[in-house]
């Protein structure tokens, strides 16, 4: 653990030395200030439109950061020639890999915090209320969602040539599974053998990262879900955090390292 | 010749040139019924496709009416085919049949199941409490607002938008000011507009108690209506009926009896339940025999 926690810390430093996160931070923090500034109809208290834009920035950089950040670390280690280094010293694959991960899903976590603050501050602006439960349970999923993406993203840098490659693939990917993953059985009906059997098992395959979307929820003021709920969505993401963690511990112990 | 000096000139003579060409190209640019320049920002930026943006925007202020319970392009619309924040507003004729509750169906699977607990996933209405059901909280319809606005800013040729933004401003936020001032601007942008027309009397009957404003600006409805094809008239019979039984009450309080008759048998012609009417209208008649000659 003292070895993957080492190679978690070294990510997160690198994260805040990139300027990835304050670009996208102060874009966000921008375009939000911009659009509470329009006047609808004389009403101060007109939030929801302004909450919804807000989360959509957050959940668009979070996940350029996510993808971008974790697509390449593996092919950075190799390029700078640091990768056998690093491997020489008592430091396994495995731990590097859960290293990275750790390192990359922390760092997420971290700029996710910077974000629902800000979230929550302006949303308490106009609604002078704070649902910090709500928030939580958003805040909770959006990460562990995160922590699906960033295995993901780690086993492609694994599988694909370049990180531009392997982030371009995840996106479509991500974006897929969250516009349609939903509806892919429905899809499937429509369709003929053997499209059908490919759908409906790409629908019971998939990571629903749909679940863990609570944007609607946030937004709309909708009481708390159960938390018996949040811990089983909890478990499934970290089923398929595994899944991802373990091919790519698979994939890495045949990689030639240089 | 080739002084710099000579440069210089040309170029102060090629921008003199340039700036006196533009200033009298730009005016009939502009004044030119084809030219995209004389709209908004919109308008340059967007073209016609900026309708498709507009109805998207007034789609998406229905969904925020039903705090986000609202279906996809997967699931069965057929009790969301007219807006639900329209419909409400008793202007608009429904097309709506089916289950709104329901539009999700029975759970198809495990993940459908689970799924269903992180969105939205119970009908209701902003005006009505939303998904607390607190009927306190009635003035949350503000939020379909902001969408409506950008809707009408798209699309400056859609009465509908201007009376249901009109009628929410009026009914729920008590914003009459507002209210008549967006109408002003829909109707500056629709002159023929009988919809805009009815939703301002209302405003001058029911806000500022100004029955005579209110009269003339129904009887001008009245007229804009008529002027319609049969065609159009035929698809718009529930707003002509609104515009006639409200000017009849109108006259009805006004004593001006057989004015009120007059309307509400013009509001039975297009009527789904004239019998109603004719009730009202018998009601009247009795007034008039009470007077005596």
């Amino acid at each position: 653990m003292k070895n993957i926690f080492a190679v978690a810390g070294v990510v997160i430093k690198e994260l805040y030395r990139r300027k990835d996160f304050y670009v996208l931070f102060i874009i966000t923090v921008l375009i939000c200030l911009v659009m509470a500034s329009v006047n609808v109809f004389n009403d101060s208290k007109v939030a929801r439109y302004l909450k919804e834009i807000c989360l959509l920035l957050v959940w668009v950089s979070s996940l350029v950061i996510a993808v971008t950040t974790a697509a390449r670390q593996i092919p950075a280690e190799r390029e700078n020639r640091t990768l056998l280094p690093l491997l020489a010293k008592p430091v396994t694959r495995m731990q590097l890999i859960f290293g990275k991960f750790f390192g990359c899903w922390f760092a997420c976590g971290l700029t996710l915090l910077c974000f629902y603050i800000f979230f929550g501050a302006l949303s308490a602006t106009r609604e002078h209320q704070w649902p910090l439960a709500n928030y939580f349970q958003a805040a909770v999923m959006h990460w562990f969602m995160l922590g699906i993406v960033v295995a993901m993203a780690l086993l492609g840098s694994l599988v694909f040539a370049a990180p531009s490659s392997n982030s371009t693939i995840c996106f479509v990917i991500i974006g897929g599974i969250l516009f349609v993953g939903r509806h892919l059985d429905q899809v499937a009906v429509s369709m003929r053998e053997p499209l059908r059997t490919i759908v409906n098992a790409l629908y019971f395959t998939v990571p629903h990262l749909e679940f863990f979307d609570l944007r609607d929820l946030v937004i709309h003021n909708w009481p708390l879900i159960g938390w018996k709920y949040i811990v089983l969505a909890l478990l499934y993401a970290t089923a398929y955090i595994l899944i991802f963690l373990i091919g790519a511990c698979l994939v890495f112990r045949r990689k030639p390292v240089n | 010749m080739n002084s710099p000096r000579t440069f210089l000139l040309l170029l102060v003579a090629l921008l003199v040139l340039c700036f006196g060409i533009a200033a009298h190209l730009a005016p009939e640019f502009q004044a030119a019924r084809w030219s995209r320049s004389t709209g908004d920002i919109f308008n340059v930026v967007l073209g016609d496709s900026r309708r498709m943006f507009a109805q998207s925007f007034y789609i998406k202020a229905d969904a925020y009416y039903h705090s986000g319970y609202y279906p996809t392009m997967f699931d069965n619309k057929e009790a969301f085919q007219t807006q639900h924040m329209a419909e409400d507003t008793g202007a608009v004729s429904s097309k709506n049949h089916g289950d709104e509750e329901g539009f999700l169906g029975p759970k198809r699977n495990w993940i459908d199941a689970f799924g269903r607990h992180f969105f939205p996933d119970r009908h209701s209405h902003l005006d009505e409490g939303g998904p607390a059901g607190d009927l306190s909280g009635t003035e949350n319809v503000r939020e379909i607002l902001p969408w409506l606005k950008l809707s009408a800013d798209l699309d400056p040729d859609n009465p509908q938008t201007y009376t249901v933004t009109a009628f929410w401003l009026r009914e729920r936020m008590h914003k009459t000011a507002e209210a008549e001032a967006f109408l002003h601007e829909g109707l500056q942008n629709n002159p023929d507009s009988y919809e805009i027309l009815y939703e301002l009397g209302r405003i001058y009957d029911e806000s500022y108690h100004d029955s005579p404003r209110a009269r003339n600006v129904w009887e001008l409805a009245v007229k804009k209506w008529q002027a319609q094809s049969e065609e159009t008239r035929n698809d718009n019979k529930l707003i002509f009926e609104q515009i006639t039984t409200h000017l009849a009450h109108l006259e009805d309080q006004a004593g001006n009896y057989q004015r009120a008759i007059d309307w509400y048998r013009a509001a039975q012609t297009v009527s789904l339940d004239p019998g109603s009417l004719g009730v009202k209208i018998a009601a009247i008649q009795k007034k008039i025999s009470a007077q005596g000659p």
